[in-house]
């Protein structure tokens, strides 16, 4: 046998240490996750100003513990001050391409927690099924759940979520993407929609939100007063990407509308017209929001502490987005190059790695604008037998 | 939807009772092992109240068996039905296979049988086990047993001749054969660890190295070890046939190595080391030939001019202008083994099984006569990035398009169709 090192005396104990009191709140952006860990003979400390920081430091603690040939656990001496270098570090998951059981979320919230994530950003609805159970409407998931029994997603689902993720210090961000985005919500919701024409006539198919009816901002109005209590987040994503005009351009009512507001054939006014309105409600019920990058794109008047989430990526054009949002300082998330679900041959986690977020051309106050970045993990091509391997 | 009672007037419904399953050969087969010319065609005719399966050999009883059970549905009250019907079934290609790589990564034994139950759901017949290569040896050798002992990753990623029996075991119940790659003279840096002697030591400057290059062809000791080796692979996998290999084989180390160099100029090979790396493949078709089994080898084996035997399959596997190594090959009277355009372990973003379902083998320059020797194809899975926590969402449902490319007929090639069945097969096989 090899020289075996003389191990030291044993350290049984590692002492946890957090000043400020918090275990039953909630992680927010503003949360310090910063930790101290010294690890010396017969004694280990961890301390942190927060539990959250706890946590980091925890996890870092498991992945210094060795074990060797004979089947003992050591540890070197150690002496760590850890902080992390953006306070908002996520992955979004995708629960409407395909459904994901339960069980499903709450293993990414275990792997996320060994990768110190902070962030669970739930895109938990879009055009292809509902899942999400309202109180208030009940209707849409029974109506625009992929199985209305087995594919959605219970307020005690939801509950679940939360919970778990909170005790890995991990923020829940739910995206319920409007105005786009939206075809299952029509089944549930009548009116809705906006319907589409062909010619004079009715042809069957919905668009977008209809955004110059009233009724529509009284239904989003009851929804998002569910979603903000369901969700204890300060911040929701509101969605705002790939609005198709082509259906409203088509509705006669709506192209009256547009005359009558003097948009004249401008349909980003439009899309801004019904996004101020959703920002003023979800405002007033005293939430903060995340929008896509087409919302700062096409001009709409948005609060000065609205975060835009950067995700196309043609040709790095990504850097230049996160220039102009930060320059119209508005703080920013960078997802653009982390599109985890165009998988590709061989190691692509370099490419990923390689990406530097503050490479790009602005003033420090500028880059100190940018929050941090998500990973994502869209659902067309994932479901419960592949999410795992795909993602990590 | 929700199970609710069955309404009282649907009694006097047609039932199923009975699937008889006819085979109907004077030897059906089930004690032997498969083998390509085995007959795997099947007559399947459901109607009240017993349904029969009609095949000449177990093999086809198989295929068909795994028919009716894509035909059994179940309603929304929980019942199973089945449609009457009367099909007529063979295989347009006698060889469809998957490539599992066990050496770039340690594959346990349940990831290979879940995978063989998986080709079976695709009436897949062949496992093409590329058992070892340069990263490691887990196939623990009998005779040799140095080989794994040291080439293994480690002592417990190794198969024992117990788990081959099995992995044989288990496939010739769902009518797979088992076809072991034993890949030389290059992809064997991890023979080398566990044999000394048996590689090429590549030489700078007049010194040895202390790197090793592919088998060394010039030593009589190889060709002892190979005759020793492949004496023990003969007889511990019972298929007809064994792959060689003989691919990407780097001619700089023997090029470097004095020995070669003087042994190249003693035949008056030139400076072709192709015609070296030929001299070796034809000695071992010969070893191997001589423990009556048949060959199969890479695509460079042939390309590099080694003289083959009528019976040797030729595996084309490099992508560009694959059709014409088709032609190359069946022109040259040889049997041959797509898998160019089925490298699954090249993942891409989307459905890529559409490109994979639109391949057409035949789709060459060629006679009648020529296109009859493609006697069908192997999707590949190479190891470099695959490991159990990823094999099977990897491999499946992509390689079921690769499967009905091989087993139906050449009409069948409505992509919208293919799909609308492919998603209730991949819920089946889920």
């Amino acid at each position: 046998a090899e020289n075996e090192p003389s191990w030291e005396t044993p350290c049984t104990e590692l002492l946890v240490s957090v000043s400020t009191p918090g275990c039953d709140g909630f992680p927010s952006l503003d949360s310090k996750e910063s930790y101290k860990l010294s690890v010396s003979k017969g004694s280990m400390l961890l301390s942190a100003e927060t539990v959250w920081g706890a946590l980091r430091g925890l996890e870092t603690f498991s992945q210094l513990v060795g074990r060797d040939a004979n089947g003992t656990y050591y540890i070197n001496e150690t002496e760590i001050v850890d902080f992390p270098r953006f306070p908002h570090r996520g992955l979004l998951l995708d629960t409407s391409r395909h459904y994901l059981p339960l069980r499903a979320i709450l293993e990414t919230l275990d792997v996320m927690a060994y990768n110190k994530f902070n962030v669970f950003h739930w895109h938990i609805v879009d055009d292809p099924s509902f899942p999400y159970e309202s109180s208030t409407f009940p209707e849409l998931s029974k109506q625009g759940a992929f199985n209305a029994m087995t594919h959605v997603y219970t307020a005690s689902d939801v509950r679940t979520v939360i919970e778990y993720a909170r005790l890995r210090g991990i923020r829940v961000i739910a995206e319920f993407d409007t105005p786009g985005h939206t075809l299952s919500w029509g089944p549930g919701a009548p009116g809705l929609l906006t319907p589409c024409y062909m010619g004079k006539a009715r042809s069957g198919t919905y668009g977008p939100i209809n955004p110059i009816v009233n009724s529509t901002y009284q239904f989003v109005t009851s929804l998002f007063q569910e979603v903000s209590t369901v969700f204890p987040d300060f911040f929701l994503h509101l969605g705002g990407d790939e609005v198709d005009f082509t259906c409203w351009k088509s509705n006669p009512e709506i192209r009256a509308f547009m005359t009558e507001m003097g948009f004249g054939e401008d349909y980003k006014k439009l899309e801004s017209f019904y996004i101020q309105r959703l920002l003023d409600i979800v405002s007033s019920l005293g939430k903060g929001y995340i929008v896509w990058q087409e919302v700062f794109d096409n001009d709409v008047k948005l609060r000065p502490d609205t975060i835009v989430h950067v995700w196309k990526d043609n040709s790095m054009q990504y850097l230049k987005e996160m220039a102009n949002v930060t320059r119209a300082g508005y703080r920013a998330l960078l997802s653009a190059p982390w599109y985890l679900n165009r998988i590709s041959y061989g190691q692509d986690w370099i490419e990923a790695y390689k990406v530097e977020p503050l490479s790009f051309e602005g003033s420090p106050e500028q880059k100190a604008l940018v929050m941090g970045g998500e990973a994502c993990m869209w659902g067309e091509y994932v479901d419960v037998t592949n999410l795992t391997p795909r993602l990590w | 939807r929700t199970r609710g009672r069955r309404p009282l007037a649907a009694r006097a419904e047609p039932q199923l009772f009975q699937l008889q399953v006819v085979i109907e050969a004077g030897d059906p087969g089930c004690d032997r092992h498969p083998h390509l010319a085995s007959s795997e065609a099947y007559h399947l005719t459901v109607t009240e109240p017993v349904a029969v399966l009609k095949a000449s050999e177990v093999w086809g009883a198989l295929r068909g068996l795994e028919t009716f059970s894509q035909l059994v549905h179940e309603d929304d009250y929980g019942s199973f039905l089945v449609n009457e019907s009367e099909i007529n079934d063979f295989p347009r290609f006698a060889h469809r296979g998957v490539l599992l790589d066990t050496s770039r990564h340690y594959l346990p034994l349940k990831s290979i049988l879940t995978n063989l139950d998986a080709m079976a759901f695709n009436k897949f017949n062949v496992l093409h086990w590329h058992i070892v290569d340069d990263q490691s040896f887990p196939y623990q050798s009998i005779y040799f047993p140095e080989l794994s002992g040291k080439g293994a990753y480690s002592s417990n990623l190794i198969y024992t001749p117990t788990d081959v029996r099995l992995v044989i075991e288990y496939a010739r119940l769902r009518g797979i054969r088992v076809i072991p790659e034993f890949d030389t003279p290059g992809h064997t840096q991890s023979w080398g660890k566990g044999q000394k002697h048996l590689l090429t030591p590549c030489y700078n400057g007049g010194h040895p190295t202390g790197s090793f290059g592919p088998v060394n062809p010039v030593w009589n000791t190889t060709y002892d070890f190979m005759t020793k080796f492949f004496k023990e692979i003969s007889s511990v996998f019972p298929d007809e046939f064994i792959h060689l290999g003989g691919d990407e084989v780097d001619f700089s180390c023997w090029k470097s190595n004095p020995e070669v160099k003087k042994f190249m100029k003693k035949q008056g090979f030139g400076t072709d080391y192709a015609k070296l790396e030929s001299y070796y493949v034809q000695n071992m078709l010969d070893i191997v030939s001589s423990y009556n089994k048949g060959q199969m080898v890479w695509q460079e084996v042939f390309d590099h001019k080694a003289q083959l035997k009528p019976d040797t399959v030729v595996q084309v596997w490099m992508a560009n202008n694959y059709a014409h190594e088709l032609s190359s090959v069946t022109g040259a009277g040889l049997t041959a083994v797509l898998s160019a355009p089925w490298y699954l372990d090249y993942i891409s973003y989307g459905q890529d099984w559409k490109k994979y379902y639109s391949v057409e083998p035949l789709d060459f320059p060629g006679s009648e006569k020529q296109k009859k020797l493609v006697i069908g194809g192997e999707a590949c899975l190479w190891g470099e990035f695959v490991d159990a926590t990823n094999l099977t969402p990897r491999l499946w449902p992509r390689a079921s398009a690769v499967g009905e490319r091989l087993w139906s007929s050449s009409n069948v090639t409505n992509l919208q169709d293919a799909y609308k069945r492919l998603t209730s097969h991949r819920c089946r096989m889920l």
